[in-house]
């Protein structure tokens, strides 16, 4: 009899001495922190997030100023470029067709990408989860219209899209608002908040019959208050994974609209916050990209480091917050 | 099936109607007319303006005709009546030639694989074709060396070929084989050489070709777990024939999938390379419209994509269904 209950409290007595209880929020954030693809993408964001803040200080040169007789410079360490001058020290990275430097161009161009990654995400993460729980909790008119709009919207090629919009409305007022950088956002926000709403729905409806749901509204809770305090949290996971694999496309978008020359228009107004892009820098090199290809790799390289980033950063949290699916993909 | 394919094919008719709408709307949406954008040229003076107006139909209203006369001629509808009879009107910039025969006809005596549409299809195939040729391969020589150098080393090809956009790509490359190296030539005179068509092919299936590899390799790699494998391998089987026979052709079913959404993004791919490259096809063409505001072949071209891509959608649904009997698309 003795010997019985020894054996039955061993092992409680083991569980006493196992490690403290962690939350779900704190297991995936160490296991993020284990993820050394995810930490080297995030240390990458991170960078170019300086660098868009704190251009001014960091550009050695204004990115506007056109330094005469020194256009075509090439990089610093060249001595004799393709049309015979020589790089110059203060042009690190050289100088494009008007003289004005090529890395403070590039450090400004920063600021574009952060700002298109990031902005209109914020803008999805509300209209698309509100739309979403609404269209999964309620169901009815709400879930037939979005299911509706999805499918007009889904038929139409993204890229299509975006296009048509930034060539038909950019000499109209929303068009040159912020050099043509509000109707980008806009642009990119109805386009991808009908994705995030249809995931949202879909775990809303998956869950909404489950026990405490039930049990939240029996003792009287309201809607609302089921929905954010306890549809919404269950719904996290996935609503942070797909934003974090939205923001790299947003930034190709971006870059790819800036080469075909209706992105971001380049402003020559030393007040401006956003002066150019890595789009626009792309398609000035693209018509020297034989002589003076320079002009090309640096904002080449940036745009590509920083997709790069953050899609090691998505691959981590989806890692990190689905561990089943980690190492499938 | 039969339903099924049907249905699909029927809800193609509102996709072009909704892709025409809203490009329709906000072509018409855009401040001025189409003849007074063009800064470089001489301005067109406003008697020539309302001329040219009513040649094109641009004096109609736009949806509904509100004010008298027949209701239903208004520009939009007549648009969509044309559309009904392939006929995708004039082109405002290239006077005289219509939007279908700037895009489908090939010059005089030519074949119609030489026409811009044909161009661009087949620089399309070829960038697919290699993506399929190679990807698949790779993902296999992965998954069956999995966690060794050659895994590791496939797997970072792969992903930097999904996360670097491919016109980055094509710069770099051109950058360095045209620039440096000076094997290729970036401005081609003459496409009808084959070996021309390789690099731009290559950088415009670039993509597809790393999703294929990743998805080839996972895919294998959940197969070579299964039950039915083990017994393959029980009953002695070689090696080769249990690859190619029992996981193969399980593992490529999803990689069929992935084929629509490629085919999407060859297609958006194709404006930027052929840009690029000076390659005489579609792609290009809708660049160019872009720049010029030739809004009828910006129209136009857009509702050729749109319906391209949703036909490629729908071909790889029904293949799906057939590949898979698992599942049934039918319901």
């Amino acid at each position: 009899m003795t010997a019985q209950a020894n054996s039955l409290q061993q092992p409680l007595g083991l569980q006493t001495i196992s490690r403290p209880p962690r939350s779900l929020w704190s297991d995936a954030w160490h296991r993020l922190l284990r993820n050394r693809a995810a930490i080297a993408g995030a240390i990458i964001i991170l960078f170019f997030i300086a660098i868009a803040v704190f251009a001014p200080l960091i550009a050695p040169h204004n990115p506007l100023k056109i330094y005469d007789g020194k256009g075509f410079l090439p990089p610093a360490w060249v001595t004799r470029g393709p049309n015979g001058k020589a790089g110059e020290p203060q042009f690190l990275l050289g100088t494009d067709s008007l003289g004005r430097d090529s890395l403070s161009r590039t450090i400004y161009g920063a600021r574009v990408s952060m700002v298109v990654g990031f902005v209109p995400v914020l803008i999805i993460l509300v209209v698309g989860i509100t739309m979403g729980l609404l269209a999964g909790y309620r169901g009815g008119r709400t879930d037939n219209l979005l299911m509706r709009l999805g499918d007009i919207i889904y038929a139409f090629p993204d890229l299509l899209f975006f296009i048509i919009v930034m060539t038909a409305l950019r000499d109209t007022p929303i068009g040159q608002a912020l050099n043509g950088l509000i109707l980008l956002f806009a642009a990119l926000s109805i386009v991808n908040w009908v994705g995030l709403a249809r995931l949202v729905r879909g775990q809303v409806l998956s869950l909404r019959r489950k026990e405490f749901v039930e049990a939240a509204r029996m003792i009287g809770s309201s809607d609302t208050r089921i929905m954010l305090k306890h549809l919404l949290p269950n719904c996290l996971g996935p609503i942070i994974v797909s934003t974090a694999f939205s923001i790299p496309g947003m930034i190709i978008t971006e870059a790819v609209l800036g080469y075909l020359g209706i992105g971001l228009r380049p402003s020559t107004d030393p007040h401006a916050i956003f002066i150019t892009s890595w789009g626009s820098l792309l398609l000035d090199g693209q018509t020297a990209i034989n002589a003076q290809y320079w002009l090309l790799i640096a904002p080449a390289i940036c745009v590509a480091l920083v997709v790069l980033g953050f899609n090691y950063v998505g691959d981590g949290l989806r890692d990190a917050l689905d561990p089943r699916l980690a190492g499938t993909e | 099936m039969t339903t099924y394919i049907v249905r699909r094919l029927l809800w193609l008719i509102p996709v072009i109607f909704f892709v025409s709408l809203i490009t329709f709307t906000l072509m018409h949406a855009t401040p001025g007319g189409p003849w007074d954008r063009d800064p470089s040229a001489r301005q067109v003076d406003a008697r020539t303006q309302e001329l040219l107006n009513s040649r094109f139909g641009l004096d109609k209203p736009w949806f509904i005709n509100i004010s008298g006369g027949n209701p239903l001629d208004s520009q939009f509808l007549n648009y969509l009546w044309g559309l009904v009879h392939l006929d995708l009107g004039p082109s405002y910039r290239q006077r005289g030639l219509d939007v279908q025969a700037i895009l489908f006809k090939p010059s005089e005596g030519k074949p119609f694989f030489d026409s811009k549409f044909g161009y661009s299809a087949r620089l399309g195939l070829l960038a697919l074709g290699l993506a399929v040729v190679f990807g698949i391969p790779f993902g296999i020589i992965a998954a069956l060396n999995r966690n060794t150098i050659i895994d590791y080393i496939t797997l970072f090809l792969s992903t930097i070929g999904i996360s670097v956009p491919n016109f980055v790509l094509g710069i770099l490359l051109i950058i360095v084989f045209a620039g440096q190296l000076k094997i290729i030539k970036i401005v081609q005179a003459n496409w009808s050489a084959p070996g021309a068509w390789f690099i731009p092919a290559i950088i415009l299936g670039f993509n597809t070709f790393a999703y294929i590899t990743r998805l080839t390799r996972s895919t294998m790699l959940e197969v070579m777990q299964q039950d039915y494998i083990r017994t393959a391998r029980a009953k002695g089987l070689a090696n080769r024939v249990v690859v190619i026979r029992h996981m193969l052709r399980n593992a490529l079913i999803p990689v069929v999938t992935i084929m629509g959404p490629a085919l999407a993004g060859l297609v958006t791919g194709s404006f930027i390379i052929e840009s690029m490259f000076a390659f005489p096809g579609m792609g290009r063409q809708y660049v160019m419209s872009i720049q010029n505001r030739d809004y009828s072949m910006i129209m136009g071209t857009t509702l050729i994509f749109a319906l391209l891509i949703a036909v490629a959608n729908l071909t790889v649904d029904v293949i799906y269904g057939f590949l898979d009997p698992r599942i049934k698309v039918g319901d």
